[in-house]
Formats: C-alpha cells, structure tokens, sequence
C-alpha cells in the first residue's frame, strides 16, 4: 500500500518536472507580456519534429538531436513572436492569443502535410531503470528531473544575478519604468520569448525521448499542461510554475493509479477546475495580491 | 540667462485624433530650475512622455544640448542624458529597493561607479538605506517618491524631468521634496518640473511657464506677476 504511494508519488514528481518546465515557459511569456500564447504547446511539437527529421534522415546522435528539437522550437517561438506579439503590442492582449491560436492550427497543419504519417519515432535517452529497495525508477525519468531541476537553478541565477534577469523583471513588472530607466523592452519581450521557447524544447525534447514516439498533436498536450500547471501554480510566477508542474504530475499518477488510465485527465481537469473555484490565483497568488494590495494603499 | 540645455519648438503630440499638445515651444536653461504649470489635462503628462520619448510627437524638434532628440527610443533618449521621476513614482514594486536603484543605472555602459552611486544615494537618503533590502512596493509613498528620485539621478543625468513628485503627499513629505529639488539644483542638475502645486514649485523655480489646453500661455520668472493669478491659472484655466 504504503509503497504503491510512494511510488506513484515518484513517478508523478518526475514527470511532473517536464510538466514544471512547459509551466515556466509558458509563465515567462504571461509574465513579462501579460498575454497568453497558445501556440507554446505546438511550435515546441514543431521542434521535437526538427528532431526527428535529424534522427531519421541522418541517424543523428542523442545530443544533435536534441539541439534541433531545441533550435526548432526557438525558431518557432520567434515566429509567434514576431507575428501574434510584435504585430499586435499595442492592441488588445485577447487578439495576440487569438492570433496565437491561429498559428496554432497552421503550425499543426504544416507538420501534418509534411510527416503524413501520423506517428513518428524519437530516440530514447536512457534505458536503464533503478532499483532502490522496492521502488523503480526510470532512468529517462531521473535525467528528466535532473535537467529540470538544473535548468530551474540556472533560470533563477539568469533571473536574480544578472542584467538581462534585471531588465527581465523590470519589464514584467512596469513596462513604463522600465523604459524610463533606458531598457529596451521590445528586445526584453523578444529574449523572453526566446528563452521561453528553449526551455520549452528541452521539455519536449526530455517528454518524446521518454515516450519514444511522437505525433502532430503534442502541441495540444503540451498546451494543456502547461497551461493547467501555470494554472495551478498561479499565473506569472516562477515558483508557481514549479509547485504546479508538480503537483499536476502527482494528481496525474495517483489518480491514473487509484481510480484508473481513464480518470487521469479528468481528475487533472476536476482539481483545475476546483482551484479556479476556490482559488483562482493559484498557490502562489497569496503573497502577491498581498503585496500589492500593500503597495497600492501606500500610494 | 545661461544657454538652454533642452529647447523645445512648436512640439505636437496627439492620442488619435486628440491634439494633447499643439505647438508648444519652451527650453530649460542649464543649472536652473524650471518648471510647468496648468490645470489637470492640459498636457504637462504629455509633454514629458514626449521628451522623454515614450510618445512620438507629431511635430517639432527637441534639442537636448544642441542635439536633436524628438522622436528618439526612451533608451537613446536617457543615454543622452533625461531621467524621467514619473508622475505617480512608478517603482518596481517587487524588486528591492537596492535592485530598483541598480535598475536606474540600466543605460550606463560601464559598471564603473555604481556602487559608488548607489552608496551616495544611501548617504543623501538614510530611509533607502535602511530600507535597502526591503521590497519596494513596502515603502510608504514619500519613501518612494525619493527611491523614484535615486532611481532617475542613478542615470547621472545632465536633466532630470519630474513628473509632479509631490502628488498625493503629505505636506510635510513635500516640503522634503522640495528641499531635495533645491538641493540637487544647487549641486548643479537641470531640472524640469512638472507641478500641481503652484505654490511650492513658484518658490523654488528660476522660471516657469503656464500651459493651458495644449498651449504655452505665459512664461516668465516667478514674482513677475501675483502668485495668486498664477495659482488661479494653474489650477482653473483662463475661462474661469
């Protein structure tokens, strides 16, 4: 009993930890733009098939592979960006998601037309599985938390020891400001989004490397869980993209094993729905709507 | 009169089809203080964003010591040397007081001097010292008021624009405003001043000007005319 829990504990928190990842970049994008970009999800699937393409055509190694599925999700994203975000700054923030939408659809399109067969082979990372004591661990699923928990470190230090992480949040938090003291804010939107994307296709790189196969619609997965993650961690926060990732993968593996496959997403979707409910801001809005609640009366 | 260190000629700006400024010409003379006043909406906001090149004007010229500025990116426009004390403060709530003064250096290409700096800001205002690790968006709004004062001087500015920095202060927080307006004037910055207060800005001004509905009404040093026609002006427009 007690070792069923544990290890469906286990198994949620490392596959929540690619889940954590798709919740930060979609986080980062939200909270330096404000705007939701639905087209995460999908230009990350059109990465992970720049990875397949190498590996199938030329038989590329785990690390080229895994640089294309990357620089296919960065160039992508700097598509969304340029025509669902630049295009559309000063307008409203509804018309970037639709138009990201849009993007959507086509980026799903283009890929369909070009990889007609629907189901697609992608190199495994690690093959081996661990046994300590009466637990099992994948060892795909331990490189997928340890890379997310160093891309987590290494985020935070880009974030809070550097000028780019300054201008960063100087961005998120007032625009105006931050313009005011001589940053460029549209180069700082941009570098985001390309900073999203990456993290974002280490992701899907880490995801199809453990499923070993992949289709055009991953980027609907991806954007579903990402976005319930940032949901559930509390939209625009780092942190909260980290607790939501997890905990969404936690609620995912119990579920899927107490109650049944079929209850997995419904269970995930019941406890999204539950915290919209009765906490709307997610688990790290509290501090927040404190602070500024704070700030605004000291105005 | 000293040569002016900002001269601003026959500037337009306009929201749509909405002329917030039509024509305004004024200049700032170098190591004075000179100030704007006029009633609510009649585009004192306007003409700073417009220096300070957050709003594109329609027409006219800038000139910042010579040099032409109207039109330019915000960062070009503080590398040249114009800080902006926005109107309402506009700190970066949830960074530290100390990141929020760092963040102010953000146009100076070389590290050189900043710690410097940010310990000279500590020295001139002891409460951001003793705040410095403290979130921003915790200080009360004098506080702030200076934070967004060391925020812009971090730039080493040549101009320091300020958006009405008593706004919503009390009185005897602006009367420390004032006094650091004073004190950073005597030190040799040029300001640019943006005020509601009629009053407290006629008393520390060189020269002033009187803006209304878009337009330059009156300029001159005060005491040329009563300060209670200019507070009358200030507030009410010339309708009234």
């Amino acid at each position: 009993m007690i070792v069923d829990f544990v290890q469906n504990t286990l198994d949620g928190v490392f596959v929540g930890s690619s889940y954590s990842l798709l919740a930060i970049g979609f986080t980062l994008i939200f909270g330096v733009m404000r705007r939701l970009n639905l087209s995460y999800g999908p230009s990350i699937m059109l990465g992970i098939f720049a990875g397949t393409l190498v590996f199938v055509e030329f038989e590329a190694g785990l690390l080229f592979v895994a640089a294309a599925t990357v620089a296919g999700a960065v160039l992508a994203g700097v598509y969304v960006e340029r025509v669902c975000f630049r295009a559309i700054r000063g307008g409203a923030a509804l018309a970037s998601m639709v138009s990201s939408f849009a993007v959507w659809m086509q980026l799903e399109e283009i890929v369909t037309v070009l990889f007609p067969d629907r189901t697609y082979p992608f190199p495994p990372l690690a093959d081996f599985v661990l046994e300590p004591g009466p637990f099992f661990v994948r060892g795909d699923h331990l490189v997928m938390f340890a890379c997310a928990a160093a891309l987590t470190v290494l985020l935070h230090l880009l974030l809070y020891r550097t000028r780019f992480g300054l201008a960063l949040r100087a961005v998120s938090r007032n625009p105006a400001a931050a313009a005011f003291v001589g940053i460029d804010t549209g180069l700082v939107l941009f570098s985001a989004f390309v900073l999203a994307s990456a993290i974002g296709g280490v992701a899907g790189y880490l995801i199809a490397a453990a499923d070993q196969q992949i289709t055009p619609y991953f980027g609907l997965w991806a954007t579903f869980k990402g976005l319930i993650a940032m949901t559930l961690g509390g939209m625009g926060s780092i942190p909260g993209a980290i607790a939501g990732g997890l905990l969404l993968g936690v609620i995912e593996a119990h579920s899927g094993w107490y109650l049944g496959a079929e209850y997995r997403d419904l269970s995930a979707y019941a406890v999204l729905f539950a915290f919209l409910v009765f906490r709307p801001g997610g688990l790290f809005a509290q501090r927040q709507t404190l602070r500024s609640r704070l700030a605004a009366r000291r105005v | 009169m000293t040569a002016p260190l900002l001269e601003v000629s026959d500037v337009a700006t306009a929201y749509g089809n909405i002329e917030a400024l039509k024509g305004v010409s004024l200049s700032a003379a170098n190591g004075e203080i000179t100030c704007l006043l006029g009633p609510n909406g009649a585009g004192k906001t306007t003409l700073m964003m417009t220096i300070a090149g957050v709003l594109k004007p329609r027409r006219g010229s800038i000139f910042l010591a010579g040099g032409e500025i109207a039109g330019r990116a915000p960062r070009h426009i503080v590398e040249r040397g114009i800080a902006l004390v926005p109107e309402n403060r506009l700190v970066f709530a949830d960074m530290s007081v100390e990141e929020n003064l760092r963040a102010g250096a953000f146009s100076r290409k070389a590290a050189a001097g900043i710690d410097q700096d940010v310990e000279a800001m500590f020295t001139r205002f002891p409460r951001l010292r003793e705040r410095s690790t403290q979130l921003a968006g915790t200080l009360s709004g004098g506080e702030q008021q200076m934070l967004a004062i060391s925020r812009a001087l971090m730039a080493r500015p040549k101009l320091l624009l300020m958006d009405e920095p008593s706004l919503g202060l009390a009185p005897l927080i602006v009367e420390d405003i004032f006094r650091i307006i004073r004190e950073l004037n005597g030190e040799g910055t040029t300001i640019f001043l943006v005020e509601q207060n009629a009053h407290m800005a006629l008393k520390v001004a060189h020269h002033f000007y009187l803006i209304e509905q878009g337009l330059i009404v009156f300029d001159g040093a005060p005491g040329e005319i009563e300060e209670e026609e200019v507070i009358k002006r200030a507030y009410l427009g010339t309708e009234v």
